[in-house]
């Protein structure tokens, strides 16, 4: 498959400190990449990086990441902003708090819609409440009225992922996307991301510090420490046979439950 | 929605009669009444005149019972009369507000004008040059006491530059300028840095990384979603900032003979004209907490989040 | 595979610690002046010279001279000790009298908290100078009643925060074990929850010193301050207010003091509070 997203040496600071070293990786079509560590790691810098979300105080300090054929990080704004969204999407750890909180949610959807496409409200309605629809809310409309308080925690999430693919990228990248759920809405968010990679081929990146949605998702793996990659390799590899220590310890840290 | 206001109405009853025992009892602490600053204590008028005037005048009641009668006057509208003038205190002192309200609000019109924009100018420009800039101005206009901008406009505008009357004719808008500008300068000073701090505390806000990974222009997310949050807290600012303009229209009326309540007090405190200075405490105070009321219900409802009866995170 | 590419960051450098020394000097300096104002003066404060009257700023006389010949720039040096000292003592008194009280109603609560508060809101409920204009002017002038008057507005604003300070520092653990320890009130008091409070409320009162000393001044150009012969700045001004026509700097010398003294105090509080920001401090 072709690779759609490369990272090449990069470092980032934030206000002349490391957050991260030296990471390179490459992101094929199609393929969900997860990313490991504990919080402090720099897996959310290191996504965040490719959208432009790290002012004011953070900068690609060396390195490039490049997507089809453009290097994010010197592009201009406005070039960046078309990208966003439309090509790269971005699912975030509170969803909720991703979205303005005195304004409807389909308000915002529909205004991200039509910074890249003209179309009318009839048409984006349509299309949203066709998309919430595939992603298990039968009553979209309601959705799209509602402000994001009114929303659960759940819903949040999975409304979150609608906004994120609503204009079908090819990459999307998810920060800590469960970690705010309890188990149930936590199921729902991972299946629903299976989902979306199977309907649309969309490649993703899976940021988290859970190892159990790495195992139930990612295809490859990149273990983070300190702002380093440790270890990178398939998934199950990487899980069962960890070469670097550090994974091992991280590895051993996670229960595993037995059947009885 | 509506038993909340139902609630703030009912709790604004004790604040009322507090501010009016307050003032009530300053007058009384400082041991004179209307009898002392009409014969003095010098021994010239009799003993026993001066007790009779006093009973006349119910002045040798217990505290409390004065109170409650002067309390009762002063809802029919009573507030007694001016020891000066002789005039009705109620009279005098409506007939003075209009002019003290219209510098309020222009005062207010001025600085919404000048700090709001610069203050999101700012904000948006955080740490680059012109931030600096407009910091360091505001910084020096927080600093300088009010009096002495009156005192240098007067001197640059009127009287080297004779651009306009050195004092207010009247209530026309060439008497207006130099006074609103003084009370502008020191309320946009503060004001512009609580605008940029507001604004600068939406814009560090989750949902602006949302908004630009969904790729909508910085433009459009300041206009549609930033402002629209920050404009609930800066009206409530607002209201904050007209106390502290009511406080300071008495210098400054003072200074520039502007025929307002503010120089109404300050005369009156000169010549310890009791009565007056007493309206004066009380009808401010309860301008300052109707105006707090106000901004209160504006910002219950226009938040959705209140509005919609959902607590807020 | 090219060479990575490499961005220059610009670094924001913590200017803490400079600010803090170089204000901090500047407060001290301000501070010593006023208290050596006598022998600083360049000219005697007091002295007529009736050939020199209303003369401009100039190389002699950096700030001109009044209508007796007196230099102006002594005569504003000699009035810093009056209107710093007073100032700084309203802001003690305010500081003082209002965490005791906010303490005193954390630690006992109840109905004599409910009072208190209930008074405190009564003076809150006036605006500004209002209520200081009114009491000053009652009490009569004089620097001592300006302060007074003052204070009795200003104090509800520290019992608050130390109220919501002292409450916060009894839900903690160690307060609670301290209790269970069975130490004493007047213990626990000064050791555990004033030192927690104390900080809060000190940037506090650092940044109302120059908002105070505005004040301060202002009642005094009103006449319901200092009076002569004290030397003070705000009644400076209104003493020689009818020379603004001909010999502005007269007037307008003393205005000059209190802003630069406001400044010095005002950029001093605001690193101070930058300072106790645990954001700021350590980056």
């Amino acid at each position: 498959m072709a690779e759609i997203l490369r990272y090449e040496h990069v470092d980032i600071a934030y206000n002349g400190i490391s957050a991260v070293q030296d990471v390179s990786f490459s992101l094929r079509e199609g393929e969900i990449l997860g990313i490991a560590g504990e919080s402090g790691s720099g897996k959310s810098t290191l996504i965040r990086a490719a959208m432009g979300l790290l002012v004011p105080n953070g900068l690609v300090t060396r390195g490039d990441i490049r997507y089809k054929g453009k290097n994010l990080p010197d592009l201009p704004e406005k070039e960046l902003r078309r990208l966003n969204g439309r090509e790269i999407g971005m699912i975030f750890q509170s969803a909720g708090s991703s979205f303005c909180p005195i304004r409807t949610v389909g308000a915002q959807l529909y205004e991200s819609m039509t910074e890249h496409e003209k179309l009318s409200r009839e048409e984006f309605r349509s299309h949203a409440t066709a998309l919430l629809g595939k992603l298990g809310f039968p009553d979209g409309r309601r959705i799209l009225e509602s402000y994001p308080f009114e929303l659960s925690g759940g819903m949040q999430q999975r409304v979150g992922i609608a906004a994120a693919i609503l204009l079908n990228p090819s990459v999307l990248l998810a920060d800590e996307p469960t970690s705010a759920l309890d188990v149930s809405a936590q199921k729902q968010v991972v299946e629903e991301m299976l989902l979306v990679r199977k309907t649309f081929g969309t490649a993703i990146i899976l940021v988290t510090h859970n190892i159990g949605v790495i195992r139930a998702m990612a295809d490859r793996v990149l273990v983070m420490k300190d702002g380093r990659v440790v270890e990178s390799g398939e998934t199950r590899q990487v899980l069962e046979h960890p070469r670097a220590d550090y994974t091992r310890t991280l590895m051993s840290a996670v229960p595993r439950l037995r059947r009885a | 929605m509506r038993r909340y206001v139902a609630k703030r109405l009912i709790q604004l009853i004790p604040v009322l009669l507090g501010i009016t025992f307050l003032s009530f009892a300053m007058m009384r602490i400082a041991g004179s009444d209307a009898i002392t600053e009409l014969y003095g204590d010098k021994g010239a008028v009799a003993q026993e005149i001066i007790d009779a005037r006093r009973a006349e005048l119910g002045l040798d009641q217990p505290f409390l019972k004065q109170y409650v009668s002067w309390l009762g006057g002063l809802l029919r509208g009573d507030m007694g009369t001016s020891y000066v003038s002789g005039k009705d205190v109620f009279q005098t002192f409506i007939s003075k507000l209009p002019a003290t309200l219209l510098l309020t609000a222009l005062s207010i019109l001025v600085t919404v004008v000048i700090s709001i924009p610069l203050g999101v100018l700012a904000a948006v420009n955080h740490d680059r040059l012109i931030d600096y800039a407009l910091r360091v101005l505001s910084f020096i206009g927080n600093s300088l006491p009010n009096f002495f901008v009156a005192l240098l406009l007067m001197q640059l505008l009127a009287i080297r530059w004779k651009l306009l009357p050195v004092l207010s004719n009247g209530t026309g808008i060439r008497s207006a300028v130099m006074p609103t500008l003084t009370l502008a300068i020191a309320m946009s000073a503060k004001y512009m840095r609580q605008v940029r701090a507001t604004v600068l505390e939406e814009l560090n806000r989750e949902y602006v990384a949302g908004a630009k990974a969904r790729g909508v222009r910085d433009r459009v997310i300041l206009w549609k979603s930033v402002l629209k949050s920050a404009m609930l807290t800066i009206i409530t600012l607002l209201a904050l900032s007209v106390g502290s303009l009511l406080g300071g229209t008495a210098i400054i009326e003072s200074i520039f003979m502007w025929d307002g309540v503010g120089k109404l007090a300050v005369d009156a405190i000169t010549l310890r004209d009791y009565p007056l200075i007493q309206a004066y405490v009380i009808w401010m105070a309860i301008i300052y907490v109707m105006v707090n009321l106000v901004t209160d219900l504006l910002y219950h409802a226009l938040d959705p989040r209140i509005r919609l009866g959902v607590s807020r995170e | 595979m090219s060479e990575p590419t490499v961005r220059i960051q610009k670094v924001r450098r913590n200017t803490l610690k400079i600010r803090l020394i170089v204000f901090g000097a500047l407060a001290a300096g301000l501070l010593i002046g006023s208290i050596f104002s006598d022998y600083l003066t360049p000219y005697d404060p007091y002295l007529q010279d009736l050939m020199n009257t209303k003369a401009a700023p100039s190389a002699e006389h950096l700030l001109g001279t009044d209508r007796y010949g007196r230099d102006m720039l002594s005569r504003v040096i000699v009035g810093s000790r009056a209107s710093i000292f007073s100032t700084l003592l309203l802001v003690a008194i305010i500081t003082v009298t209002g965490t005791v009280i906010g303490l005193f109603c954390g630690w006992h609560g109840k109905w004599i908290d409910t009072v208190l508060m209930r008074i405190s809101d009564m003076f809150l409920a006036f605006p500004g100078l209002v209520f200081a204009l009114a009491v000053a002017g009652v009490l009569g002038g004089g620097l001592h009643n300006a302060i007074i008057a003052l204070a009795a507005i200003s104090w509800p604003k520290y019992a608050r925060i130390a109220r919501s300070q002292t409450l916060a520092q009894k839900e903690t653990l160690w307060l609670k074990a301290a209790k269970l320890s069975g130490s004493s009130t007047g213990k626990i008091v000064l050791k555990h929850i004033l030192p927690n409070i104390i900080g809060p409320i000190l940037v506090t009162s650092m940044l109302d010193i120059g908002t105070m000393m505005m004040e301060l001044a202002g009642l005094s150009f009103l006449g319901l301050g200092a009076k002569p012969p004290t030397a003070e700045w705000g009644s400076m001004m209104s003493d020689t207010r009818s020379l603004l026509t001909t010999a502005p700097w007269v007037t307008l010398a003393p205005g000059l003091a209190i802003f630069v003294s406001v400044m010095i105090f005002n950029l001093l509080g605001d690193t101070v509070r930058d300072w106790a920001d645990p954001k700021m401090r350590g980056r």
